[in-house]
Formats: structure tokens, C-alpha cells, sequence
């Protein structure tokens, strides 16, 4: 009996340990988009508040969709982060097949050459890339940003889709083989489709950090018609840093597609996570 | 490169193949990328930290880049206090954020739990966020002006505790360090989690069986299983953190004030090679502060890959 009650006491104290923590992780985020919906003195007067019909108000949204050009930001870090994780998968996807498909002399080499990105971060090269970008004439462009975010996101994922291409059965590509497919087609038609939720999880992790990366953009493409909406909205914040209704806005907007996105596929990326990607 | 023969053949005769093209054309896109605009500009960085600009040219100057950030006055300075912030940042994460990762795990991990993914989904949102959402998200809530914070502590009875921390050069560091802790918390809790649900049933019935339960069956059975895993966190938060740089110039500018309380080694790089107000831009100095974050970097990654991960036991199941 006692010892019943011990363990109710201990799971009510585990529940409001967890339940701190999530208001803790979530409130921040909470009082950013309903302040966004009030009006001045509403924000100041009462912070903690729901907006009610008389302190609703989307005065930050008409600033910042009339002066900032979130639309283009947003295209902006829509084009670049789908085109660097496509090419990501592709070529990631691609060495990953041939580093476990074939023994070839240099193999173990060429897996631990590409292994060193996965711990020696991009950024330290930054000098260098910068220079290189200047002499192909490749600054303030969407390619200069892709091309660095595709050279991020292959190390790990050549590591995470080779150890999974390593489970898909000899006895099927050989079968494919005697139907004498090609080696391509062995690749594209029968080990990929397999290799999908692989391929899903690697996406998720490649896209986290291109989307929210302020580094890059900064540096290799801050021209008005290239940045991104982590940097458009740094550089507008900055900008009306005494606007509140602006500034609350605009993070919210900032907010707004990642929580979406995360409310959709939450249960992927931690199935992804917990699955034992990285073990 | 392709010469040698398959091992689909190995108990066969060896055969001389003609040169596999395929596995050319599998490799060679991503070992072109990578190259290009990884590797090759990290060596090159490298390579940069050995010259300077004398009289308009550059030129070889050995090691004289690193004697002069290591001990000419107007550098030294900087240099010594970015480095000393950032190991600061450091142990503060390895001493909050981790420990806090394993003690939300672990209650995460509690066998039937309810609204547990819940939790999971909530506790991991921030991660998701941007530095630069979650730099001005904390830059208001702290914010004398707005008084959230003043607000909060008054329903604990704190409110005299409170003082406007991001811009005293005393607590700015905590401060930006906690920020950093609170976005990132949910990476460890992912991976010790995911650790703690590989452990087999087994072992934790003969634990329970042998009397041993709760507490003293976290200590003693859970955490040298899930060993590994911390030191895996341990090393990501280490090059995490010496390479940092987004958080503290959305949250204190690039200036990392208040008077450089809070000048970690990425927003050092990027007022030396970029240039700041009336600060120049200097391009050997800013590869001599790379060099010297990757060498920082590979020391910590060589240390944990060749001595911590060595000794570590691993326990098969």
C-alpha cells in the first residue's frame, strides 16, 4: 500500500518536472505570436494576456509584409534549402552505394576522407570559400549558398545512407543483376526506393540547419535580392528595433512555417532520431 | 582506383576487370563538392595563416601571424578573452545542459509514462528555432523595457533578484550561455533517450529482480550503459560551442558587448576577417583565428576518438 503511494508521489513529481520543462521550452515562443496580434499598449500593459477583440490587432503584420520583402526571403530560403538537401540526397545517396556496394582499392580511404566534414565544421574554411566565391564571380547568388550547404550536408550523409544500404539484400541486386540491369539501374530503381526512410531522416537533419543558418547568407550573399529569412529578418529587426508590434510580427512569421513543419513531421524526426541514426 | 577485383569472386581466380566506371561515376559528384568547396578551402585557410601582406604583397611569414595574435597588445587582448569566454560557454553547457538532457531523459524514459511525446514535442521545439528567432525572443523577454521577466519573478517572489543580465558585462556571458543551453537542450535528451530505450529488458528485470530500483538502479545500471552516449554529446557540444557564433550576434551584435563580455572565437573571426565599424578587414589574421578554432577543434575531436572513446566499454547486447 505504501509502497504504491511512494510511486504516485514519484510519478507526480516526474510530471511536474516534465510539465515545467515544456512550459519553460514552449512559453517563449507562446507570448511571441499572441503579443504579435496586440496592439502597443496592449503588449506593454498587459504582456501575459490572450489579445482580446479590443487589444487584437495586426498592425506589426502590415509593417512588415509592406516594408520588408518577406516573400522574397522566404523563396529565397525555400530554393536554396530544397536544392541543396536534393542535392544532398543525390550525391550523398550515390557515394554512400558505391562506399558499400564495391570493394575497391581506396575505399576505407574515401569513407574517411569523407568523414572528416562530419566533425571539422564548413565554417572554419570560411576565408578561403569566400575567395573562391569572389573569383568565380559567384557572390550575393543563390548557387554560392547552395553549393556551401550541399558540401555540409554530404559527410553525414554518406554516413547515415551507407550504414542502411548495408541492410538491403545482396540475394536482390544480384537478381537484378542476372536480369542484367545495369549497375545505375540497380541503384536508382531497386536500392533507393528501398533506402527511403533513411533518405527521409537525412533530409530533416540536412534541412534544420541550412534553413536557420546566418552565417553564409551573411557572408557569401547579403545583396537584397539573395538573403534569407533567417537574415532578412535579422537585418529588419535590427532595423526596427523600437517597432515592437514590427518586430513581434516578423518573428512570428519567422516562427510560423518551422512550427508548422514540426507539428506535421514531428513524429518522423524523432522516430528518425531515436531510431539510431547516430549511435 | 577500380582495378582491383570484386569479392563477389573472391573464392574464384582472380580475373583482371576492366576498370569499373560506375563506381568512378557514383563517387565522383560528391568527392568533386566536398573537395572544392570544403576541404580544399579549409587547407587553404590553413595555408593563409602562414602569410601577410608586407608592402602591399604577400608574403611568407612563418609563424608570425600566431606570435602576434598570442602576444602583440592590440591582439593578444581579444584573442586571450574570446578564448577564455568561449571555454566558459563551454563548461557552462557541459554543466547544465547535458546533466539536464540525461535528467529529462531519463524521466522521458520512465516506463509508461503518459504524454510522453508530449513532452518530447514540446522540450525539442526550440531546437528547431533559429538563432535569430530565439536571440530576439529572449533579448524582449529579458528586456527591462518590456518587464515579462520582472513580471515572472513577482509570482515567485524574486522580483528583487531581477536586473537587466545581457547588459551587465558581469552576467551577459551566463546569460547569452543559458540561451544557448535553453535552445539545445533537446539534442541531448533525443540521444540519451534513444540510448536509455536500447537497453534491453533483460537487464533491467535482473536489476529489479537483485532489488535494484530507482535511484540506485539509474546510477548503477542505466548511466555506465548509456556512457557512450554522454561522451557522443560531449564532444558534439564541444565543437558546437567553439565554433558558435550566430547566437551571441543576434543577441549582443557583433561587437559582443557589454565591453566584449560575451566575444567568443566566431564572432572574433568575423570582426577580424570581416572588418566592424571602424575595424578593417584583415584577411590573414581572420585564417590565423580559423587555424587556430580547428586546431582547438581537432585536438578535442582527436582526444575523444582516440583516448575517451577507446576506454569507453561498450556493452554488447
Amino acid at each position: 500500500m505504501s509502497k504504491a503511494r511512494a510511486s504516485l508521489t514519484r510519478t507526480s513529481l516526474v510530471h511536474l518536472a516534465l510539465i515545467s520543462y515544456a512550459i519553460i521550452s514552449v512559453f517563449p515562443v507562446f507570448l511571441t505570436l499572441i503579443n504579435s496580434m496586440k496592439d502597443r499598449n496592449a503588449i506593454f500593459r498587459n504582456p501575459m494576456q490572450l489579445p482580446s477583440p479590443k487589444t487584437f490587432d495586426l498592425v506589426g503584420y502590415y509593417t512588415v509584409l509592406g516594408q520588408g520583402d518577406f516573400a522574397t526571403y522566404f523563396q529565397n530560403s525555400f530554393i536554396v534549402t530544397v536544392a541543396a538537401i536534393a542535392l544532398v540526397l543525390l550525391f550523398g545517396a550515390m557515394a554512400a552505394f558505391a562506399l558499400s556496394e564495391y570493394r575497391f582499392r581506396g575505399n576505407t580511404l574515401m569513407g574517411l576522407y569523407l568523414a572528416i566534414g562530419i566533425m571539422i565544421p564548413i565554417r572554419l574554411g570560411t576565408v578561403a570559400i569566400l575567395q573562391g566565391m569572389v573569383a568565380t564571380g559567384l557572390v550575393n547568388t543563390l548557387t554560392a549558398l547552395i553549393l556551401v550547404y550541399t558540401a555540409q550536408g554530404i559527410p553525414l550523409a554518406v554516413f547515415i545512407l551507407s550504414e542502411f544500404m548495408r541492410t538491403v539484400s545482396d540475394d536482390l541486386k544480384n537478381a537484378g543483376r542476372i536480369d542484367g540491369l545495369s549497375e545505375y539501374s540497380i541503384f536508382f530503381r531497386l536500392v533507393l526506393p528501398l533506402v527511403r526512410p533513411a533518405m527521409a531522416t537525412v533530409a530533416v537533419f540536412t534541412m534544420i540547419p541550412i534553413w536557420n543558418d546566418l552565417w553564409f547568407p551573411l557572408i557569401l550573399a547579403p545583396s537584397e535580392a539573395t538573403k534569407t529569412v533567417t537574415l532578412g529578418s535579422q537585418i529588419f529587426i535590427g532595423q526596427f528595433v523600437t517597432n515592437w508590434n514590427a518586430v513581434l510580427a516578423a518573428l512570428s512569421l519567422a516562427i510560423f512555417p518551422v512550427l508548422v513543419l514540426y507539428l506535421v513531421f514531428s513524429r518522423q524526426l524523432i522516430r528518425g532520431i531515436t531510431s539510431g541514426a547516430v549511435k | 582506383m577500380s582495378n582491383t577485383p570484386s569479392t563477389h569472386d573472391a573464392t574464384g581466380p582472380i580475373i583482371k576487370r576492366p576498370t569499373r566506371w560506375h563506381i568512378v561515376v557514383f563517387l565522383l559528384p560528391a568527392f568533386i563538392v566536398y573537395s572544392a568547396v570544403m576541404i580544399l578551402p579549409l587547407i587553404e585557410t590553413l595555408r593563409l595563416s602562414l602569410f601577410n601582406t608586407v608592402d602591399g604583397q604577400s608574403t611568407f611569414v612563418g609563424l608570425g601571424n600566431f606570435k602576434v595574435l598570442f602576444g602583440d597588445e592590440r591582439w593578444a587582448h581579444d584573442f586571450w578573452n574570446a578564448l577564455k569566454n568561449n571555454f566558459i560557454f563551454f563548461v557552462i553547457h557541459m554543466l547544465v545542459q547535458n546533466p539536464m538532457g540525461v535528467a529529462l531523459a531519463a524521466m522521458l524514459s520512465l516506463p509508461k509514462l503518459r504524454f510522453a511525446s508530449f513532452y518530447r514535442t514540446a522540450i525539442f521545439l526550440p531546437t528547431l528555432l533559429s538563432f535569430v528567432i530565439v536571440g530576439f525572443i529572449w533579448k524582449l523577454i529579458l528586456s527591462p523595457i518590456w518587464g515579462v521577466s520582472p513580471f515572472l519573478m513577482d509570482l515567485v517572489g524574486l522580483k528583487s533578484l531581477f536586473s537587466p543580465w545581457l547588459g551587465k558585462p558581469g552576467s551577459a556571458l551566463i546569460a547569452v550561455s543559458l540561451i544557448s543551453v535553453w535552445q539545445y537542450v533537446g539534442i541531448p535528451m533525443m540521444l540519451i533517450y534513444a540510448a536509455l530505450l536500447n537497453i534491453p529488458e533483460e537487464v533491467i528485470e535482473a536489476a529489479e529482480c537483485d532489488g535494484v530500483t530507482g535511484w540506485s538502479q539509474f546510477w548503477k545500471i542505466k548511466l555506465p550503459l548509456i556512457l557512450p552516449a554522454i561522451g557522443i554529446i560531449s564532444i558534439l557540444t564541444f565543437v558546437g560551442n567553439f565554433n558558435a557564433f550566430d547566437l551571441v550576434y543576434t543577441v549582443q551584435g557583433a561587437l559582443a558587448g557589454p565591453d566584449g563580455s560575451t566575444d567568443i572565437l566566431g564572432t572574433l573571426l568575423y570582426r577580424t576577417f570581416f572588418g566592424f565599424q571602424l575595424q578593417l578587414g584583415d584577411r590573414s589574421m581572420g585564417a590565423t583565428i580559423a587555424t587556430v578554432m580547428f586546431l582547438i577543434i581537432l585536438a578535442g575531436v582527436s582526444l575523444y576518438l582516440f583516448v575517451i572513446q577507446r576506454r569507453m566499454r561498450r556493452y554488447q547486447f
